[in-house]
Order: structure tokens, then C-alpha cells, then sequence
């Protein structure tokens, strides 16, 4: 085909371009269209150079701006951390048993408490802090070691029954499986567990078995020992289960918990506020709840 | 049948810009009113003030971006009431459907931006350099003092418009005599300048330079307003029935035996694109060649196509670059008067009158063509969602609650074996004061309630704002709510100062064994 054609029907030149006998009509592209083109191609060459653009096998080019996504995430860290410098250190040296009373210091705690928390404790007391059996339950009213901010602080600092932290606290529950016989330990399992519905901890042969080998810890009245990480057994809640094989196996081992020291682990803002998150979670005590209490 | 052009035409065109003459008319008339009121309301509505008491912001209307609120008047959208602005966008369609399927292209004609913005940099240019013959000397004049004394006031003009343009959208989002005087002093945020630069930019661009560009090449609206038009849709158009065979003068014998067709149209001129899916192009002459013998009116006078600012010439049939301004039936109606024929031959037409009126039929009257079923429905349809939308805002509550269960755990066992659940609850007053909310579980639910670091049961929610509050539901052990595993229980909110009431349901948790 020599030249170009003009169609009839709309009396526009085709572009010469014909499929199965349709042509293409040429209906010119505007000029500026084209340019816009070019400059699209432009940017993209200048950007290549400015930022970091083609994959190397490791890393990227740099680009000439030097510019990278996590420099700026690092600077706006940066930048928030500063802005924080000084509610930081107000949580620092606040007395934490009054931070709830300041709405705003007490608003930054527990966010930042909820973040801890997320990160250093959730792999054992769960995400929403509920826990599993031998690992307590947070949200509960019941405390081995007190629940008040202080005792809070305090647990989460050294942690529990660890060789790190000459402050932690153990608690040195027996194992009883060789010291009695298994009629006994069922006998006193099926005591244990009948506690919380009232009965006298030192009454029937239950009871003369407490009085010998648990009343010292747990108490006469079975209501347990702050100071030495003794539970309250007459209350509704179980840290090993209260089935009466798991009551028993209890008996037997004498189970314990473990709990790292956060104390040269996390900041000291970190532990104050992650001691507060806990307080408020639901079952912390008021200040000056003395822990033997 | 195919001719041989010695020249192959480019791929691409170069703009070849058009000078619309001046025209006097109903339809300019109109225009130059749409246009007066348009433009004042972009411009103005920003600076009504409208007091909301001291809390909150005091402009009529504005888009507060960064309190997530959006103020029109005596309304206040909150995020969570979205659908209001949908509902108002699903009204924008609906009506554009509506004028579209009744009239047209009347939007592009009258009232998109870009028509009224490029009509008012066209009369800046026509008032600096003159009109349609004056401009077109200019323009192909030689650069002198004199011409660039000209373009360079038409320029400085059409950026002044540009900037004020550009600086009343950014008054939208914030309180306008702040940001203005902030944006003189150089102290308004980046953004502000960013969006009055970029706007700037576009409308100095689009409304100086780019003009029917825009409505040719880069908007969507003409290709998807063939698919809302119809045979009786109103639409300029020209009657060739009674124009054809058009001549001038001593031509004008002769003119039936050398009819024009549409040709080879070289060079950048916007090419023929009938609007999709509208098929009959009125203006086709050469298929009635052989019948018409008679001059017509049509003088070839040219008003139609010099006064056009899309630069086509209506007599090739309605298409896709025709905007539908009416700006060349005001032209021809004058010259109709001039010469003694009667008005209209280019005018508001639907394409069902061709044949009828060809045929020596009465013309139909415009409300005839408008009011037909399709038009009606689309008006129920308008005002059924505008009539929802005036119901959903007068029952709208000014206080609000809505409950979130807390999951992990569904409930905790304390140590006197009570089951206690917790919610996050949040509260909303769209008053301008702060609001003391009362909360009450209500006789449905039988456990107590506690709210985390409230010694009471109420709550001081701010000024037209969102609290959230964490509360704690605990059912003593024995009651039916402890020892059943699920059971409903309910929030209610007062607000202590006005007595307005709002609920939310939710479920409690019990022993689960």
C-alpha cells in the first residue's frame, strides 16, 4: 500500500494499520500528551539517581540523597522520644503509688505499660494478660505476692524464684509425694478442694493432715502468705487447676512459678509503667494494702 | 473512492488554539449569571461565619481535617456518619443523570469549573487584547513590546485569578481569616502553600493554555454521557433540514449542486468523534444530496464556528468536543435576524425532532422531550435519597454509645467466685460543652457496674468529642448471669443536663462449664 488513506465514511486518514480488513483511523495524538511522556521518563531518571532504585544482590544503590526508609523511621522514633523526654521523666520520678492520680502521666503509663506488656510478658501471661494454668492470671483479684503497685513493681523488677537477681523472692512449696502415702494425699486433695465452699480448714482428717504439713505457709485459716508466695486456698481461683488429680498432683510435686528479673532488662519508665498497666487492669489493690495482710 | 494526500498526516497534533468571538445572547446571558454565582460561591462561602458556641470552630463551612469533622452550617459530620456525604454524592450522580438523560450535556455547557473558569480567563483575554480578529492578529503577529505588553497582562491577570483560585481551597479546610493572614506572613504549614501552588498551577494551565484539551482528551464525562442520552434528549444541534444546502449570496444558487461534506479535517483541530452510543448524526448532507434542490438558511456565515470555544463546527452534528454551550445559537439567532429568516436554526434539538421537522413537521416544545419516564424516575430516585437523608438527620441523637466486649478472656473468676466481664465503651457528645454522662446497666441486666478510674457512675465526656472508657459488669456467684454461660445485657447512657437517652446491647459471659 503506498501512501495513506483516507476512510470515506468519516473522511479521516487511516494509519495504514488494518486487521481482517478494520483500519485504524489516525486520529492524531495531541502534541502535549507526548510530552508528558517524556517527562514522566525524565522523573523517573532523575528519581533513579536521587533514591535508592536498583537491587543489588545484597543491598540497593544508595541514591545521591542518601535518603532510606528506615533513617526516616529512626528519626521520627527519634523525634517522638523527644518529645516524650519529659513525661518520661516524670514517670521516673514520680511516686508510681500516685501516677493514677494524675490523669494525664497515668494516661501515658498505660499505654506504654499496654506495649510492654505486648512485648516482655504477654509469652506468658497471654495477651490479654489472663494467663494459663501455672502462668497467673493478671485480671483476677487474687495475688501471690500482693497487688498493690508497689508489690507490683517490685515483682516485675527482680521476678520470682531466679539466681539473676539476689532480691527475688522464692516460694518453697514441698513435694509431698514421698512423704505421704497416696491415700493421704487424696484425702487431703479432696480437703483442699472443698476449702473454698467454707469448710474449717483444720476440721475432720483432712484437716489434722493440713494442721501438719500445710497450715505452716498457707495459714491456719488457709488463706495463704504474701511473704512467701503462699496462695489463698479458700478463695475461687486455682493457679494449677482445682480438679481433684491436679489438686493432687499439686500435693505431689509441689509446683512453683519462675519469672525473670526485668530490672537491668527494660528502662526503669518501662517497669513503672508496665507495673501500673498491671495494676489497672482490673484486680489492683490500693496503695498501703500491706502485703502480709 | 479513497483520495491520495501527497503529505501523510503526524501521529501527534499540535494545539491549534482558537479566539472565540464575542457573542450577545439569552444563552451568554445566562452563562455570565451561572458563571457571576458559581464563582461567588467558591469564593465566599469559606468566609460566612456561623457561630457554634466556644468550643467550636466558628466557619460555616469546613472540612476539619485534623479533628475528623466536617461543618456545613448548623450540620456536624462525624467519620461515623460518612454516609451522609455518600448519600450527597449519590445525589450528585443521580442529578447529573437526571439533567444529562433531560438536557444533555448542560453540565459541561454551563457549570463544570472548567467551563466557567476557562470563560472567565477568555473575557480577561478579550478585555486586554481584543477581540476574536484582534487576538488572532496578535497571535500571529511578530513578538514586540506591544504584544508582549499584552500576553504579559493577560498572563498576570489569569495568575492572579490562578492563586485566589488556588488560595480559596485551602479556606475550606481551615478557619479562613486565620489561614489567611498565617499564609501572608509566611507562616501558614507547608501543605497550605503546597495546595494553593498546585492549584495555581492547574488552573493558570488548564484555563489559560489547555482549554478544550481538558474536555476532549482528558475528561471522562463526555465519553460516559452517551450512555445517559437518548433520542429525546435535548442537545444543540443543527437543522440541517432547513440550513442545507447552505450557500452565500450569488453562491447560494449554485450552492445545491456543490454540497459540502465532511472532510479530511489536518492540522490540530479537534477531530469528529460522534458521542458513543447517539447514532443518526443530524448534519450528514451528502445522504439527502439528491432531494434538495433549494438554498437553505444557513448562510455559511461562520458566527457558529468563530463564537465556539471548542473550536468545531456544530454543522458536522452533535460530538464528542461539543460542550453544549449554546453559545453559537445565540450567534446564529442574530444572524437569522439580520437576514430575515426565523431563529433556531442551530438550537436546543432532540434528535427525534430531525425527521418529524425534516418532514415538515411542528417543532415539539422543549418540556414535551423533557418530560418522559426515564426523567421522572430518575427525579424519584434523586428525591428518595435526599428525602433519607433529611429523615436520618433529624433523627440523629446528639449523644451516642456503642460497646466493644472485651474478648481475651470472654470473663475473669474472681476470688469469691463472682464472674466479671469487661467492655470498652465509647461515648459520644455532639454538643459544644462538655457533657456529664450517667451510665446504668437498666433492670435487664442483673450484674454490677464499675468504671475503670471513676469512683462513680458518671462521665464528663468533652466538647464534641469521643470518650472511651473501659467498665467492668461483675455477677455474683449463684446469679443467673454467672452461671449461664451467655445472657444479654445492656448500657444505657443519660446525659445528665438534657435527659437524652441511648443504649447499647451487648452480651455477658459466665462460667462457661
Amino acid at each position: 500500500m503506498s501512501g495513506p488513506r483516507v476512510d470515506p465514511v468519516t473522511g479521516t486518514e487511516t494509519t495504514g494499520h488494518s486487521w481482517d480488513g478494520i483500519e485504524e483511523l489516525n486520529s492524531p495524538l495531541p502534541r502535549w500528551w507526548l510530552w508528558i511522556f517524556y517527562a514522566t521518563v525524565l522523573w523517573s531518571l532523575v528519581y533513579v539517581v536521587l533514591y535508592p532504585a536498583w537491587p543489588l544482590i545484597s543491598d540497593s544503590t544508595k541514591g545521591t540523597l542518601g535518603w532510606s526508609s528506615r533513617a526516616e523511621l529512626a528519626e521520627e522514633i527519634a523525634m517522638v522520644e523527644e518529645g516524650q523526654a519529659d513525661v518520661r521523666r516524670a514517670l521516673r520520678e514520680t511516686d508510681p503509688a500516685l501516677v493514677p492520680g494524675d490523669p494525664e502521666l497515668h494516661g501515658f503509663a498505660l499505654n506504654a505499660g499496654a506495649a510492654v506488656f505486648r512485648s516482655h510478658c504477654s509469652q506468658c501471661h497471654g495477651a490479654g494478660a489472663a494467663g494459663f494454668t501455672g502462668y497467673p492470671n493478671l485480671l483476677d483479684d487474687a495475688w501471690l505476692w500482693g497487688g498493690t503497685v508497689e508489690d507490683i513493681l517490685f515483682t516485675v523488677r527482680h521476678g520470682i524464684r531466679n539466681d539473676e537477681d539476689p532480691d527475688a523472692r522464692w516460694s518453697e512449696m514441698p513435694s509431698f509425694g514421698e512423704t505421704l502415702s497416696d491415700g493421704e494425699i487424696s484425702v487431703l486433695a479432696a480437703h483442699v478442694r472443698s476449702l473454698p465452699s467454707g469448710l474449717d480448714p483444720l476440721s475432720g482428717q483432712g484437716g489434722s493432715l493440713f494442721a501438719e504439713h500445710c497450715s505452716v505457709c498457707h495459714g491456719d485459716d488457709g488463706k495463704g502468705d504474701r511473704l512467701q508466695g503462699a496462695p489463698d486456698l479458700t478463695d475461687a481461683i486455682s493457679l494449677y487447676g482445682d480438679s481433684e488429680e491436679s489438686v493432687a498432683q499439686s500435693i505431689i510435686v509441689g509446683p512453683f512459678g519462675v519469672m525473670p528479673p526485668w530490672g537491668g532488662r527494660l528502662s526503669e519508665e518501662e517497669i513503672r509503667a508496665v507495673a501500673l498497666y498491671v495494676h489497672a487492669l482490673g484486680g489492683g489493690e490500693p496503695a498501703g494494702t500491706a502485703a502480709d495482710e | 473512492m479513497s483520495s491520495q494526500p501527497t503529505e501523510p498526516q503526524s501521529l501527534y497534533a499540535a494545539r491549534v488554539p482558537i479566539f472565540p468571538r464575542r457573542v450577545k445572547g439569552v444563552y451568554r446571558r445566562l452563562k455570565w449569571w451561572i458563571m457571576a454565582a458559581t464563582l461567588a460561591i467558591y469564593y465566599v462561602t469559606p468566609w460566612i461565619r456561623w457561630d457554634r458556641g466556644p468550643n467550636l470552630p466558628d466557619q460555616a463551612v469546613l472540612v476539619d481535617l485534623a479533628n475528623r469533622r466536617f461543618h456545613f452550617f448548623w450540620i456536624e459530620i462525624w467519620p461515623h456518619e460518612f454516609y451522609f456525604v455518600g448519600g450527597l454524592l449519590v445525589m450528585a450522580g443521580l442529578g447529573l443523570f437526571m439533567f444529562t438523560a433531560a438536557l444533555g450535556r448542560v453540565w459541561c455547557g454551563y457549570a463544570c469549573p472548567q467551563t466557567v473558569w476557562t470563560d472567565l480567563f477568555i473575557l480577561v483575554e478579550r478585555r486586554v487584547q481584543g477581540d476574536r480578529n484582534a487576538r488572532m492578529r496578535l497571535h500571529d503577529a511578530p513578538w514586540s513590546m506591544r504584544k508582549a505588553r499584552l500576553k504579559a497582562t493577560t498572563w498576570g491577570l489569569w495568575l492572579l485569578i490562578s492563586v485566589a483560585t488556588g488560595g480559596a481551597w485551602v479556606f475550606y479546610f481551615a478557619d479562613a481569616p486565620t489561614l489567611a493572614r498565617d499564609l501572608l506572613a509566611l507562616r501558614a504549614p507547608g501543605v497550605a502553600y503546597a495546595s494553593v501552588a498546585v492549584l495555581t498551577f492547574t488552573t493558570f494551565v488548564f484555563g489559560g493554555f489547555m482549554r478544550e484539551q481538558i474536555c476532549v482528551y482528558m475528561c471522562p464525562w463526555p465519553r460516559i454521557q452517551g450512555a445517559m442520552m437518548d433520542p429525546a434528549t435535548l442537545t444543540v444541534a443543527y437543522r440541517d433540514w432547513r440550513g442545507e444546502p447552505r450557500g452565500k449570496g450569488l453562491k447560494r444558487a449554485k450552492a445545491a449542486d456543490d454540497l459540502p461534506t465532511v472532510g479530511p479535517r489536518v492540522g490540530g483541530r479537534i477531530p469528529v468523534i460522534p458521542m458513543p452510543g447517539v447514532s443518526g448524526v443530524p448534519g450528514a448532507p451528502a445522504a439527502r444530496a439528491a432531494e434538495v434542490r433549494e438554498p437553505g438558511d444557513c448562510v455559511d456565515c461562520n458566527a457558529c464556528v468563530n463564537v465556539c470555544p471548542m473550536g468545531i463546527d456544530i454543522r458536522d452534528g452533535q460530538q464528542l468536543a461539543c460542550i453544549t454551550c449554546a453559545l453559537c445559537v445565540d450567534a446564529c439567532d442574530q444572524v437569522m435576524e439580520k437576514i430575515g429568516r426565523p431563529r433556531g436554526l442551530i438550537d436546543y434539538v432532540a434528535l427525534s425532532d430531525a425527521p418529524r421537522e425534516a418532514a415538515g413537521g411542528a417543532p415539539v416544545p422543549a418540556w414535551r422531550h423533557a418530560a418522559n419516564f426515564r426523567n421522572f424516575a430518575y427525579l424519584a430516585l434523586w428525591s428518595l435519597v435526599g428525602a433519607a437523608l433529611v429523615f436520618a438527620l433529624f433523627i440523629r441523637p446528639e449523644i451516642d454509645i456503642s460497646v466493644a466486649p472485651v474478648r481475651n478472656p470472654t470473663h475473669v473468676t474472681l476470688s469469691d467466685g463472682s464472674i466479671r466481664n469487661t467492655y470498652d465503651i465509647r461515648l459520644r457528645n455532639k454538643h459544644g460543652e462538655p457533657r456529664l454522662f450517667l451510665l446504668d446497666t437498666g433492670l435487664e441486666t442483673e450484674a454490677r457496674m464499675t468504671i475503670q478510674g471513676e469512683p462513680g457512675l458518671g462521665v464528663t465526656v468533652p466538647a464534641d468529642s469521643l470518650k472511651l472508657i473501659r467498665v467492668h459488669l461483675t455477677a455474683a456467684p449463684g446469679t443467673v448471669a454467672a452461671e449461664t454461660a451467655v445472657t444479654d445485657a445492656r448500657f444505657w447512657v443519660v446525659d445528665a443536663a438534657g435527659g437524652e437517652r441511648a443504649h447499647a446491647d451487648t452480651k455477658f459471659n459466665g462460667r462457661s462449664r
